[in-house]
């Protein structure tokens, strides 16, 4: 399967197979007017499987959301058809409206413009929880 | 800085403990602190039902001498109009020196608290947390048992919606040689984030059973609780579990000659009235116990000497 190189964009590579189409929902991908491709159940010598996405442009992506998503996930700025920056992820100590609160009872889904903020509070099992009513983000 | 308390481990151990020696000065010389708020003013938010609470945090505020502004229930406040938390929270900074706040939704004291310019306390916020509760059951188990280590306290009831319960826990699992007894129905047993994240790490042990009465003669601290109607979505299983346990005289035959019995209150059917009269029963004074603790709060918060 071939998928053309970019020249001005960004490779999200190493994602762990199965949560790719969860980071393009989260970084918002749908709505780029660019060339996006998600690329699943690649082989990988590393990681057995893994996914990739690419994105024909030169965007800003929230590199929390991806350190949510798969904390080993690598992500590569590519300029004039070369790789020109590495970016290091890792796990974030809180997301700001990445993710939203499920619990119904929360406050921050009633209040107004109040942002989605969540909390690392187990880095070993990667457990984020709600920074106004505690609730535990399902994966 | 200004402080609010929003979770009972916003206070550090010796903050706990600074506070418990506060309100028992206030308990034995009432007069030394008759003036020490003159001329300050305590607002009072209750956007759901309550008694006790309201009544305990403004009582304090009175006997501390300062006075009270109250709006009673959301349906008088301009919550009603559909005034968000940090907006209502900012507004009352202008009148008042320190806010109580009583609110169905999680988070809506913290929220007012990141928007208020004046101290405020979380006086309940739906299922999730109530710190001075917590302080009241603090205090009494303090001055009823003299200390807060090497206790076995029993959990009764509603474990899972119980939020006295899981910050009364947390509250004990930062004092030595303390073993919980979780006594619920299935349904309603402590959520396990609870053991994982508060008890487990502090290495204290707990055991949890379906059986009040086989594990009566252990415990030196009861906490009964009252199923609450309005945690359930659905009221058939409010029906089915609100009956679950029910302390009478007879049950407490084989409990301790100096065990405790608390209930942060309002009581339904949970304990007979029989067992009022038992000298082992502390919830009445509980109600008292939580007016000295918030008002040695108020002080603290308003950083009063």
């Amino acid at each position: 399967m071939n998928i053309d190189s970019i020249q001005n964009g960004i490779v999200i590579d190493h994602i762990a197979a199965g949560r790719g189409m969860q980071l393009y929902h989260l970084l918002h991908l749908d709505q780029l007017d660019c060339s996006v491709a998600i690329i699943k159940n690649v082989h990988s010598k590393k990681m057995g499987r893994k996914d990739i996405i690419k994105v024909d442009a030169a965007i800003d992506v929230d590199i929390d959301a991806i350190g949510y998503v798969d904390p080993n996930a690598t992500v590569n700025i590519i300029r004039d058809g070369k790789l020109a920056e590495k970016r290091d992820i890792c796990l974030p100590e809180q997301l700001v409206n990445v993710i939203r609160c499920k619990n119904p009872r929360c406050i921050s889904t009633t209040e107004q413009e109040l942002p989605q903020v969540f909390i690392l509070t187990d880095r070993k099992k990667g457990v984020y929880r709600c920074r106004y009513c505690e609730t535990k983000a399902e994966r | 800085m200004k402080r609010s308390l929003i979770d009972i481990l916003d206070l550090s151990v010796e903050e706990l403990d600074e506070l418990v020696t506060k309100a028992q000065d206030i308990m034995a010389n009432p007069a030394k602190y008759a003036h020490k708020c003159d001329g300050k003013k305590l607002a009072t938010m209750f956007y759901e039902p309550s008694t006790r609470t309201r009544l305990s945090f403004e009582a304090a505020m009175y006997e501390l001498g300062g006075n009270v502004l109250s709006v009673a229930s959301a349906a008088s406040s301009s919550a009603a109009k559909g005034e968000s938390v940090a907006d209502t929270a900012k507004m009352i900074s202008c009148y008042a020196d320190i806010l109580a706040m009583r609110h169905p939704k999680e988070g809506a004291p913290l929220v007012a608290a990141m928007n208020a310019t004046i101290p405020v306390v979380n006086a309940g916020d739906g299922g999730h947390n109530h710190p001075t509760q917590t302080l009241a059951d603090l205090l009494t188990i303090h001055c009823e048992k003299g200390r807060f280590d090497n206790l076995t306290i029993g959990l009764c009831g509603d474990l899972k919606f119980g939020r006295t319960v899981h910050s009364l826990i947390a509250a004990m699992c930062r004092y030595p040689g303390v073993k919980f007894v979780l006594i619920s129905p299935t349904e309603l047993k402590l959520p396990s984030y609870v053991k994982t994240e508060h008890i487990k790490p502090s290495g204290h042990t707990y055991e949890q059973t379906t059986d009040l009465e086989s594990v009566m003669p252990e415990l030196d601290v009861l906490y009964m609780t009252r199923v609450q109607k309005e945690r359930f979505f659905n009221e058939e299983d409010y029906l089915r579990l609100k009956d679950s346990y029910i302390l009478t005289p007879d049950k407490l035959k084989n409990a301790k000659k100096d065990l405790i019995i608390m209930h942060p209150l309002p009581r339904v059917n949970e304990i007979s009235v029989a067992v009022d009269n038992d000298p082992r029963a502390c919830y009445f004074k509980q109600a008292l116990y939580g007016k000295f603790m918030r008002e040695a709060l108020i002080l603290k918060l308003l950083e009063v000497e």
